[in-house]
């Protein structure tokens, strides 16, 4: 089965130690992860994580599945790169003389979005957020002009196509303490579910 | 008296006065009470020792059982959770006693055995200071663990104990481990009364059961010529074992067992067809690749079972029906996956299959057995050659315990032949190390179920390479005279990896041969009464002694030494391609 990359969405208790017991899943398995980045989301104390690993869907439905079985696990959702808005945040620190100096580097930076962060004598720092490759444009473009230092955030996405989580998590708790409601939604996905 | 500087109690709010302020460890034992704990498996050291003076006054509820390792503890603790179906408790210290742990939460962790393990912990000023005793076990612990967590403040202790109770139990168990810091323990709070949990939001254990796939799976099983039933340790898990025989008897289905599965139909149902597998039954093996329906229950098609994925079952529809999605197309894709807890989902099942027998099919398995039992058990129960077989031991001992005693077994060759031949009456009955295959789990697990289950006679089925691995648990047996039957079967050898060098490694016997004890002398020095048998006419004799004496025995059987164990499914191969000999 042909890898590519995709997104995984945790939606997680702030939990210490959680993050641990998210990575063993990847590594017992020796999978990389690519990219990970964790921050609260739109509900109170619900964190989200996302991860972006390049693997088959069959390896990535496991590890979904892993990860949901944890128990401060709420959600998990993977999706490829078409099916998620996906940024990722690079700086970049610039000697402030070749910036004042050549004006094909501030043509440069208009044509690649970048912002100004910060100004000062010996140097200036850029920001610019996009795709991968659009922030490794401008690094490429940079780079003869004595860059010093860079950095690229870890990526964040946002699935295209879900309704949000914050509505299922209300649905799951207005059921609650009644029934207990679990979603067994992947099993929707299996198209040759009645194949025979 | 030294006054402690931790020993500090939580601000009270005014309109709180009135409610008992109690230490973090009587909040500990309160809790555990509550949950309906009477046996604690465990071994005091410096970091819980609060907990242990707790313990003190609540002998009258709580049994402490002082084991004399603490993988020997937790090993008790899984034996008493298999044999009652009720959750086991480990007291362990921190560092060595915790780290001590770790082999049987894994073992504990694979086997989807319910555990609440709790450590003592430095105090939490000394956190990550590399202080005396201290580990970070909850690291250590992540990965062999359903849930784990670090408590700091007494007030969070009932709470994270009754989540703990209800992690372990629920949906398909597991072990939990709490680590307590020395400062909780001995915190002074106010404590309003023990809550069980019932709901944890992130946590979903029961699913919910999709009728349409139930429906779908009942049309296969229908149209099905030669269906074929796997059951796993789901059904015992699920006290679904009535549930289950109804949907077999009804169906007319043969069923396979794994080895955690063993018991939850009893081994004379006629359509109990034997052990799957690696060592199993050569007709369920064989015919795994001829079924055209394979209904999978409450088991994880683990590669002892299945051998080589790619040669597995190609021609079967396969239903799998089990609690835990992360179960389902993991290793098998199932055509129709029957997410649930199986008591659930088999009397949905059962409504709606067809009553029928499937003469033509059965009587394969009777064909198969026929062939098995010429090419290999005639001469295992009935040897002719002078020297002991282990099956003829199992065989006499099945007919002295009659199917009811619990038979619990270590790993190797002994625990195969335990497993292939032992009768079960009744569930509950085989309590074995399945998934990890940990060496030195019988003994200290035989105590543990003769705690979990007293009524039960329990024989300890154990190799010589075995014993000697937690051979220190006789102390344990000693002290709390806990009656336990040890059956030792000694071949001289470390069986199983000796017999995989006779077959695949040229018989280069590499570190196999293992000597022995006098074990009639060790276990004289503990206190136990003790015998050996090497001849056939003492055998028949020496088990009546075994199970008659009153309190614990020690059997030793030296049994022919270089013996190997078939049918075998030799690694890398199909299913199949099961060997007689």
């Amino acid at each position: 089965m042909s890898k590519q990359e995709y997104n995984i969405t945790a939606y997680t208790e702030n939990q210490v130690g959680l993050l641990n017991r998210l990575a063993i899943i990847f590594s017992r398995r020796k999978i990389n992860i690519e990219s990970l980045n964790t921050s609260p989301s739109e509900i109170e104390g619900i964190h989200r994580f996302n991860i972006v690993v390049h693997e088959s869907e069959e390896v990535v439905r496991k590890i979904a599945r892993q990860m949901e079985k944890q128990v401060e696990v709420l959600k998990v959702y993977f999706n490829p790169n078409e099916e998620v808005i996906w940024q990722e945040m690079a700086l970049y620190k610039v000697p402030t003389d070749v910036i004042a100096e050549r004006a094909l580097v501030e043509r440069l930076l208009r044509e690649h979005g970048a912002r100004v962060v910060l100004i000062r004598k010996d140097y200036t720092v850029f920001e610019t957020t996009g795709h991968r490759e659009e922030t490794d444009k401008l690094l490429a473009v940079l780079h003869p002009y004595g860059l010093i230092e860079f950095v690229r955030s870890a990526r964040i996405a946002i699935i295209k196509t879900s309704q949000g989580f914050h509505h299922k998590l209300r649905e799951f708790e207005r059921q609650q303490p009644g029934e207990e409601v679990s979603e067994n939604e992947f099993l929707d996905r299996r198209d040759k579910v009645f194949s025979m | 008296m030294f006054p402690n500087p931790q020993l500090q109690s939580a601000p009270a709010s005014p309109e709180a006065l009135a409610v008992p302020q109690v230490s973090g460890a009587v909040a500990l034992l309160q809790g555990l009470v509550a949950e309906g704990v009477d046996t604690i498996f465990g071994y005091p050291g410096g970091a819980i020792i609060p907990i242990y003076d707790a313990l003190y006054d609540f002998q009258e509820q709580l049994n402490h059982v002082l084991v004399r390792h603490e993988q020997g503890g937790i090993h008790a603790a899984q034996g008493y959770a298999r044999a009652s179906g009720r959750v086991g408790v480990v007291f362990a210290t921190s560092g060595p006693g915790a780290t001590n742990l770790v082999t049987g939460l894994a073992d504990a962790q694979i086997d989807s055995t319910p555990l609440v393990c709790i450590t003592g912990q430095v105090f939490a000023h000394l956190l990550g200071t590399d202080a005396f005793q201290e580990t970070d076990i909850l690291n250590i612990t992540t990965p062999v663990t359903k849930w784990n967590h670090q408590i700091t403040d007494a007030r969070d202790i009932p709470a994270a104990l009754a989540k703990a109770f209800y992690i372990a139990r629920s949906g398909r168990p597991g072990p939990v481990l709490l680590d307590i810091t020395k400062n909780a323990q001995l915190q002074l709070f106010e404590h309003a009364g023990y809550e069980p949990c019932t709901h944890i939001r992130s946590y979903r254990p029961r699913p919910v059961v999709r009728p349409e796939y139930v429906q779908r799976a009942a049309e296969l099983i229908n149209q099905a010529q030669r269906p074929l039933v796997l059951w796993g340790q789901g059904v015992l898990l699920g006290s679904a074992e009535a549930e289950f025989r109804e949907f077999i008897e009804k169906s007319g289905i043969p069923a396979a067992w794994t080895i955690l599965g063993a018991g939850a139909l009893p081994t004379g149902h006629p359509l109990n067809v034997g052990m799957l597998g690696m060592h199993g039954n050569y007709g369920p093996n064989v015919l795994t690749n001829e079924c055209d329906v394979l209904i999978a229950i409450g088991m994880r098609f683990d590669d002892r079972v299945t051998g080589r994925l790619d040669k597995y079952a190609r021609q079967a529809q396969i239903i799998h029906l089990d609690i835990d999605p992360t179960e389902i197309d993991k290793n098998v894709t199932a055509t129709v996956p029957v997410w649930g807890d199986c008591k659930e989902t088999l009397p949905l099942l059962t409504q709606l299959v067809a009553a029928r027998q499937h003469p033509a099919w059965r009587q394969r398995f009777r064909d198969h057995d026929a062939e098995e039992v010429a090419a290999v058990i005639q001469d295992e129960l009935f040897p002719t050659q002078d020297e002991l077989t282990m099956g003829e031991v199992i065989h006499q001992l099945n007919q002295l315990t009659q199917g009811e005693a619990i038979i619990v077994t270590d790993v190797g060759q002994h625990q195969m032949v335990a497993c292939r031949y032992a009768r079960l009456n009744h569930p509950r009955l085989s309590i074995t190390s399945g998934g990890l295959g940990t060496m030195g789990f019988a003994l200290p697990a035989a105590i543990g179920a003769k705690y979990g289950a007293p009524h039960r006679t329990v024989v300890a089925v154990i190799g010589d390479g075995g014993i000697q691995m937690t051979i220190q648990e006789l102390g344990t047996i000693m002290q709390t005279g806990i009656e336990v039957k040890i059956l030792l079967l000694n071949n001289q050898f470390l069986g199983m990896v000796r017999q995989w060098q006779e077959l695949f490694h040229e018989r280069r016997y590499s570190a196999v041969e293992i000597a022995s004890p006098d074990y009639v002398t060790v276990a004289n020095g503990y206190g136990i009464a003790a015998r050996r048998v090497e001849h056939r006419p003492d055998l028949q004799p020496a088990l009546r002694q075994l199970l008659s004496h009153p309190g614990s025995f020690l059997l030793e059987v030296r049994v022919t030494r270089e013996n190997n164990i078939f049918p075998m499914v030799p690694q890398g191969c199909g299913v199949g391609e099961i060997r007689l000999k």
